[in-house]
């Protein structure tokens, strides 16, 4: 199960690749609505029990010219009878809306997989804008393939004619059509589905009753023999898993409700302060529904005041969250280096996307690590945490707020575009099982005669949290130097060196409250070791397992703490005889690994915007072994 | 302390030293705040003074109450996640000319737009005080400064104006060692909203006597000093201020024997936002500066509006961490795990 509480049986470590597992992608232009019939196909795939992983992969543009290559949007979901950690590396199954969705999607088709595609999108004009010559579909330059074309557009427009929509409308309801076909496809439930439309077009019942018809009439043309028996139906059994209540999440939704759960286990009114920006918009906005948890959320003018109004909130005693990409974490780092000066809580959260700069915002990288644990002016040590999938993000956020509320430090949560929109079963968890960790408020007026120390620390080195409307307790903060005996302005050099010291042993003193680094699969010591983090855990996985299945001497370790790293790390890596790091940069965590270790990491990299295959790490498993 | 006991002025100093160069504004305006503290009946412990950085934004660390200096030109974010989280508190803004129009112009713009319950102190002495002496957006043109030997070239900001602009309901001036600035922080506390406030302030090292023109004790005929309901008159009430209503701007009128009515001098209605713009930008020289509550127009606050919105969404659903982990569409597993 791609889900974080999932353990891998012995079996299922010495098991090959599953077998019982289909990739699908649908592809289509931004405005066919790809993204939510791949979700709802998800929805569908969960409710039928098989585990899955989603690869939402959208286009730059909103709304690139139509049919055009840079307008596609394309979903892919991996879905089978056994745990599944990857979207997939090749698809079984290609649904292409038009031309340029083939054109975008074909190459990555396994041999002999299977193209569906609507014929009635494929006139000159498309293809002229998607580059084609000849048509595909009749040049038998798809001969490698199991191609299956008709008239999607057509049988449409036939099953809501009785709807009297408009021809652009009803051609809208195209991608109802094409998942009725992808349910009949694999031997789904159409009711829950059905129910979801009309909750969804409540308003206008009749285009929910349009829908409803192109899907059903979708559905029917895979049963009936109009086909001829030309599109093969596959019964999924349904994965194992351990018995309890499932729902699908993705990272943004795990990350923003793990938020909560974590200021609630804290004690603590939540304050968010975002500004939008991909693919982090969507924590802003799932969390500004839910006031009702003592969250207030507010929408800055930039991400200046977005960190700037979280720090003021955490000051005023609220648990202070903020959340960007890396552009908007550029310009926070300022900030972040108050929070560390005046040691306030506050959690921030990266989703990484491609840089530098604007770069790829709509795909994924992990190369914000050095901005992460490096990316500020002074000696200005964070702990950084990450998130390995959708699921695994809810922990991480809590753990966030953990660290954050314990130490009296700025916590930063790395994620990615990957796992912001990727979706995932997920085992809900019981929130009896998490302990709470109550902040205390310092709220005891100095003996008369003595002077507050807003810098007075506790055995782990953190600092007393006093809010503002205490009685007696006034105190003035900020970002200059402040002697560590009574937080007044001091720039004495001996002062300077012991406060910069015990900023670096209290953030260092985080690992005293995290678990030794476990051997993720295998076992401590062997030929090599694969160390992942964040999202790669996936591709990483199956890799590694599949390596063992052939008797390959390999191991994989996972971080959550990027820094501090947990107290066994090192001894840990220097049990393996060689080190890979599978990253999506150009190496970052492997420096910071050879800088703390002196080990001899070797980065294996990729920075093409997609995740990696698990082809990939195998061979670069051979590679290393060779 | 208890409730019961009269806040003095000291009551609001620290015991620390005062650090600004001997003469400096700074030093007349610390005062002036500290002695208006104990007339706003407020507790030390429920005020929060919230500076930027510049030499006046050092100012928090001189107030014994609750202070965050923060970084340079963000105060009024911070401000806004305090008054956030917790609306009791009484917030204060600090701020310098380049805190917060040149790097903080845009938070500046947006705390009065959005109209946060607080009260925005703009310590302007047109320079960069702290980092000696480069000309600031509010400098004028032909300035020299380390940074422009030869004269700045770029016409200034008016911090007043852009205020207004910004959608301010509260603007208005004082000068750091006049008498009446007690009297405007008084109505700026009393303003619910953001209270912005433009205080002449000198620099005595390196922007010495900039204002003197018209804070200079043998100008202060070209002071003109507003109030609301009296007519608008300056120099020992010789003078006026009247509207052209032709072209639609002001004009300065002679009043002879104290009959302002008949030179036709128009009274002071802090609501009139369009005479408030042309005082604003009443240029000095063929005019006097004006002084006192510009404007002033209470609209609700940018935190009891979030505050009414949290409680209105929340109204009637009880918080269950279980139920919104489980939230969506589920299902259940039954069956004990195989082996695959
Ligand atoms: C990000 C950043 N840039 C530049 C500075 C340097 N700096 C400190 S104060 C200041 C200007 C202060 O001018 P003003 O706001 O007018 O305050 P004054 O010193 O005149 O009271 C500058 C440029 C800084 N501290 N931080
Ligand atoms: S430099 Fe100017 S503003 Fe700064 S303390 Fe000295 S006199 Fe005051
Ligand atoms: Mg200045």
């Amino acid at each position: 199960m791609a889900s974080a509480t999932h353990l891998v049986t012995p079996e299922e470590a010495h098991s090959d690749a599953p077998l019982e597992a289909v990739v699908v992608r649908f592809a289509g232009d931004s405005g066919d609505g790809m993204q939510l019939t791949g979700g709802q196909f998800t929805l569908s795939t969960a409710l039928a029990g098989n585990d899955l992983a989603t690869f939402p992969d959208f286009p730059a543009e909103i709304r690139a010219p139509q049919g055009t290559t840079f307008g596609i949007s394309a979903f892919q979901i991996n879905f089978g009878s056994s745990a599944i950690e990857t979207a997939g590396d090749a698809p079984d199954v290609l649904i292409a809306m038009n031309p340029a969705a083939l054109r975008v999607n074909v190459a990555a088709l396994k041999p002999g997989g299977l193209i569906i595609a609507d014929v009635g999108e494929f006139g000159a004009r498309n293809l002229a804008k998607a580059g084609y010559a000849t048509n595909p579909l009749e040049d038998g330059s798809l001969a490698k393939w199991q191609l299956i074309p008709f008239n999607i557009s057509q049988l449409t427009l036939d099953a809501v004619k009785p709807f009297g929509l408009g021809n652009k409308e009803a051609l809208r309801c195209k991608n109802m059509w094409t998942l009725g076909l992808a349910l009949w496809m694999f031997d789904r439930d159409k009711a829950p589905i059905e129910e979801w439309v009309r909750t969804k077009f409540a308003k206008a019942p009749e285009l929910a009753e349009a829908n409803i018809a192109a899907l059903r009439a979708g559905h029917a043309y895979g049963e009936t023999a109009e086909i001829g028996g030309q599109i093969p139906q596959r019964h999924l059994d349904p994965a194992p898993a351990e018995p309890g209540l499932y729902r699908t999440v993705t990272g943004a939704e795990a990350i923003s409700i793990g938020l909560v759960a974590g200021a609630q286990l804290a004690g603590l009114p939540m304050f968010f302060g975002g500004y939008p920006i991909t693919p982090a918009s969507a924590i802003l906005h799932h969390l500004s529904r839910l006031k009702e948890y003592g969250v207030t959320t507010f929408q800055a003018e930039d991400e200046i005041a977005a960190i700037g109004s979280a720090i003021g909130a955490s000051f005023a005693g609220s648990l202070g969250v903020t959340s960007s990409s890396g552009p908007g974490i550029a310009l926070k780092a300022e900030a972040m280096g108050l929070a560390i000066m005046t040691e306030l809580p506050l959690v921030i959260i990266n989703s990484q996307r491609g840089g530098p700069s604007t770069g790829l915002p709509t795909k994924t990288e992990q190369s914000d690590l050095y901005q992460a644990v490096y990316g500020r002016n002074g000696d200005a040590p964070m702990p950084v945490i990450a998130a390995r999938s959708p699921a695994d993000a809810f922990d991480c956020a809590i753990e966030a707020c953990r660290i954050a509320t314990q130490f009296m430090t700025p916590v930063m949560l790395l994620t990615d575009g990957y796992i912001a929109n990727a979706a995932e079963p997920w085992k809900v968890p019981d929130m009896t099982d998490y302990q709470p960790f109550p902040v205390h408020f310092h709220d005891e007026a100095p003996a008369e005669g003595k002077a507050v120390n807003p810098y007075a620390r506790d055995e782990k080195l953190a600092r007393v949290w006093i809010k503002p409307g205490t009685p007696g307790l006034t105190h003035r903060i900020g970002g200059i130097e402040k002697n560590a005996a009574t937080g007044h302005i001091d720039y004495a050099p001996a002062n300077h060196q012991a406060m910069t010291d015990v900023r670096a042993n209290k953030v260092l003193n985080v690992r005293s409250s995290i678990p030794d680094q476990e051997v993720t699969l295998g076992e401590e010591g062997g030929r090599l070791v694969v160390v992942g983090w964040g999202s790669t855990f996936g591709p990483i996985h199956q890799a590694v397992r599949r390596a063992r299945a052939r008797g390959l001497d390999v191991s994989h370790v996972h971080l959550r703490h990027i820094w501090p790293m947990p107290r066994n790390l090192g001894d840990l890596l220097k049990s393996y005889d060689r080190i890979i790091v599978p990253e999506m940069n150009t190496g970052q965590l492997k420096t910071v690994l050879r800088d703390q270790y002196l080990v001899d990491a070797k980065p294996v990299t990729k920075v093409s915007g997609q995740p990696f295959k698990i082809a990939e790490i195998e061979a670069a498993i051979e590679d290393a072994l060779a | 302390m208890n409730e019961m006991t009269k806040l003095t002025a000291k009551d609001f100093a620290t015991d620390q030293e005062v650090r600004w160069c001997p003469g400096c504004g700074d030093y007349a305006v610390l005062k002036a705040v500290q002695r208006t503290m104990p007339e706003l009946g407020v507790r030390p412990e429920n005020v929060v003074f919230v500076s930027g950085i510049g030499c006046s934004s050092r100012f928090p660390y001189y107030m014994e109450t609750y202070g965050f200096h923060t970084i340079h030109g963000r105060a009024p974010t911070f401000a806004t996640g305090i008054k956030l989280a917790n609306p009791e508190l009484d917030v204060w803004i600090i701020t310098g000319d380049g805190d917060a129009l040149s790097i903080g112009g845009n938070h500046t713009m947006h705390v009065l737009r959005r109209n946060l319950d607080c009260q925005i102190l703009l310590f302007n002495n047109e320079i960069y005080g702290l980092t000696k002496g480069q000309y600031s957006p509010t400098s004028r043109v032909g300035t020299r400064s380390p940074s422009t030997p030869f004269g700045s070239v770029d016409r200034p900001a008016s911090p007043c104006a852009f205020a207004l602009g910004s959608g301010a309901r509260f603007v208005a001036r004082g000068i750091d060692v006049h008498k009446n600035l007690p009297e405007v922080l008084k109505a700026a506390h009393a303003h619910k909203g953001a209270s912005f406030v433009e205080i002449y302030q000198n620099c005595v090292v390196y922007n010495d006597d900039i204002f003197a023109p018209f804070t200079a004790k043998e100008n202060a005929g070209n002071q003109l000093w507003l109030k609301a309901g009296e007519p608008m008159l300056f120099a020992n009430r010789s003078k006026g201020i009247a509207l052209d209503r032709e072209s639609l701007s002001l004009k300065v009128v002679d009043v002879d024997g104290g009959d302002w009515a008949a030179a036709g001098v128009i009274v002071h209605d802090p609501r009139n936002r369009s005479i408030a713009h042309m005082l604003v930008e009443m240029p000095f020289g063929a005019f006097p500066t004006a002084l006192g509550v510009l404007y002033e127009d209470p609209a609700p606050t940018f935190e009891s509006a979030v505050a009414e919105q949290n409680s209105k969404a929340s109204a009637g659903k009880a918080p269950n961490l279980q139920a919104l982990v489980g939230k969506g569409q589920s299902w259940e597993v039954t069956k004990e795990p195989h082996v695959i």
